[in-house]
């Protein structure tokens, strides 16, 4: 895949149980690291509650999972995002290897 | 039930497992509605238990089933179990089994601060709502422990969590878990506390040189349960077979029937013949003349128009045959005639429950009215000693459940005399026991016959000579001073040695 002048936005997944404690805080810490990674990627978000049939497609068992399933094999940070040190390492990973 | 506690049903409905002998240790099944926790080592069988659980309800019950697999892939366990004659994936096409496939899947991943196992209970939840499904396994937990290694509270939380939602569905669950030795702590996560009504213990013994497989209800929740292992084996196109011991009640009616021994004059010393229903033990050193009385048990139940069916696991049937038509006794022509089946196996080509079904079979197959076996010895070397107890209870019940009458062979280790442990397993659970023994007489040797013990009839105390030709046993005259070589194999002790 040729990549083009404008950088592909990678859409990356959050899956939550409803609203619980830890997919609460899993939602505040979306919008902070969407803050911080200058609009690398795009962060959507799953009720598995909701919708059971994308967890069972993606092969997901625990929430929150934030995962990136246009990598092959898929990346995937399970927990509440707090970390966001080593959340952002991940995703600038993931950046970095994007230029290759 | 609207009461303020959880209250233990008297009678709870019961869910077959399809494992036949199984649900009759547990009263008709597991528990409806209930978690039952199946622990194994690798190997044991869990798969094959949980798996026949879902084939049942879907095949039998009418129960669709939703399989949650955290080892091997869907496709796997579909190849891998068609041999049981289950058709997994025909009855996920026919929406009537949904997996949820949880086993290991190609991805990168981390786990930073805290997490539950919501997805994975979502997706259960949706795939029990697609097929309508009753039943729910889950195998094997040990994969899910091994996936969260760091978090292992954590995993035993949430699934308590997920087998109290399961439960509150009204499912029926059964989770599978591994287990590190036989004899050890019941799981290796030691998660059944929390989540188990119900613990079933598969084990996979190695003794002499040969597996035995054994089943054991180890609780049961608000329910009565027959306690101590069963041995099962497993078989293609039925899955695990279990052999029920306790469960045998001593319910057989006795027959006051007599049949022919095959000898006169043996049938003039037993009053009459062999009681229809009744299993007599041969027991002598050899060459006493045992088979010679199997042959002519069979030939005479043949010619008073019986079926009668050989169980051979000394000698071949060329043997048997040539040994038959040295005494005047034509087995082959019997054979021919329908009224004889003659089957040779060897003891070491399967194990013992093995044989017991293979016996079984034969049984229902041709529905002899007399079996002989020859001989009880040689099944007993191939399995431990609980092991060759249990298969003689279960075929001793079974024949005389079917009222047929059965003739058994025990070789005698020592020529004159004594005892083998066969005897000792046995002569509780026969009916009749007739001993062939060698008695020395002035400067000869000869062969004497007694009969020991005859349930329910009068009998001939006396020794007999006997003497083969060509035409078969003759019995002779009551030996009069025989030295002590019969001893009596109702007791421990085979007493002093003969003077």
């Amino acid at each position: 895949m040729t990549d083009s002048v404008e950088r592909p936005r990678r859409v990356l997944r959050l899956y939550v149980a409803g609203h619980n404690a830890a997919a609460q805080r899993a939602r505040e810490n979306r919008l902070r690291l969407l803050a911080a990674s200058h609009a690398i990627a795009e962060i959507e978000v799953v009720d598995v509650l909701e919708q059971p049939g994308l967890a069972e497609a993606a092969g997901i068992l625990a929430t929150p999972t934030l995962s990136d399933e246009t990598r092959h094999p898929p990346r995937r940070i399970v927990g509440d995002l707090s970390d966001h040190a080593r959340v952002l390492s991940f995703l600038a990973i993931r950046s970095e290897e994007e230029k290759r | 039930m609207s009461g303020p506690g959880p209250l233990i049903t008297p009678t709870l409905e019961r869910v077959q497992t399809g494992v036949e002998a199984f649900d009759e240790l547990v009263m008709g099944g597991l528990p409806r509605g209930r978690t039952t926790v199946v622990g194994g080592t690798p190997g044991s069988g869990k798969t094959v238990f949980a798996t026949q659980f879902l084939a049942h309800g879907i095949a039998h019950d009418d129960e669709a089933g939703v399989f949650v697999t955290f080892e091997e892939s869907p496709a796997d366990i579909e190849a891998n179990l068609s041999g049981f004659g289950w058709d997994l994936a025909g009855w996920r096409e026919a929406g009537r089994l949904a997996f949820v496939d949880a086993s290991p899947n190609d991805s990168d991943e981390m786990v930073v601060g805290d997490f539950d196992l919501s997805a994975l209970l979502a997706r259960v939840l949706h795939a029990v709502d697609a097929v309508g499904a009753k039943r729910v396994v889950l195998d094997s937990l040990a994969q899910l422990f091994d996936h969260f290694i760091a978090d292992q509270t954590l995993v035993r939380r949430e699934l308590f969590r997920i087998s109290s939602a399961l439960k509150q569905a009204g499912l029926t669950v059964l989770m599978t878990a591994e287990r590190n030795s036989e004899y050890g702590e019941i799981t290796r996560h030691r998660f059944e506390e929390f989540v188990a009504d119900s613990v079933v213990i598969l084990r996979n013994v190695l003794g002499r040189e040969r597996r035995r497989r054994t089943i054991e209800v180890l609780k049961m929740r608000g329910s009565r349960h027959v306690e101590g292992e069963a041995p099962f084996t497993m078989l293609a196109g039925r899955g695990i077979v279990a052999v029920p011991l306790s469960s045998l009640r001593l319910e057989q009616h006795s027959s006051s029937k007599r049949v022919t021994s095959g000898n006169a004059e043996l049938d003039a010393m037993c009053g009459g013949g062999f009681f229809r229903d009744s299993v007599t033990l041969v027991s002598g050193a050899t060459g006493t003349g045992k088979t010679l009385l199997v042959t002519n048990y069979l030939a005479g139940g043949v010619k008073a128009g019986e079926r009668a069916l050989l169980m051979g696991f000394e000698e071949s049937r060329g043997q048997l045959f040539r040994n038959a038509g040295s005494w005047g006794v034509d087995l082959e022509a019997m054979e021919a005639q329908g009224s004889l089946k003659v089957v040779c196996l060897y003891p070491e080509a399967q194990s013992l429950p093995d044989h017991l079904l293979t016996i079984q079979g034969l049984i229902e197959e041709f529905g002899p009215d007399r079996i002989a076996v020859d001989s009880l010895s040689a099944l007993e070397r191939i399995a431990p000693e609980s092991g060759f107890r249990e298969f003689l209870i279960s075929l001793t019940s079974y024949i005389k459940k079917h009222e047929i009458a059965a003739l058994c062979t025990a070789t005698s280790k020592s020529l004159v005399g004594g005892q083998s442990a066969s005897e000792q397993h046995i002569s509780t659970l026969t009916d009749s026991i007739i001993l062939l023994r060698y008695v020395q007489q002035q400067h000869a040797m000869n062969r004497g016959l007694m009969i020991l013990k005859m349930r329910g009839s009068e009998h001939s105390k006396d020794i007999r000579e006997f003497a083969i030709d060509g035409q078969g046993m003759h019995l002779g005259v009551a030996v009069s001073s025989a030295p002590n070589v019969f001893g009596d194999p109702a007791q421990d002790d085979p007493g002093p040695a003969s003077s």
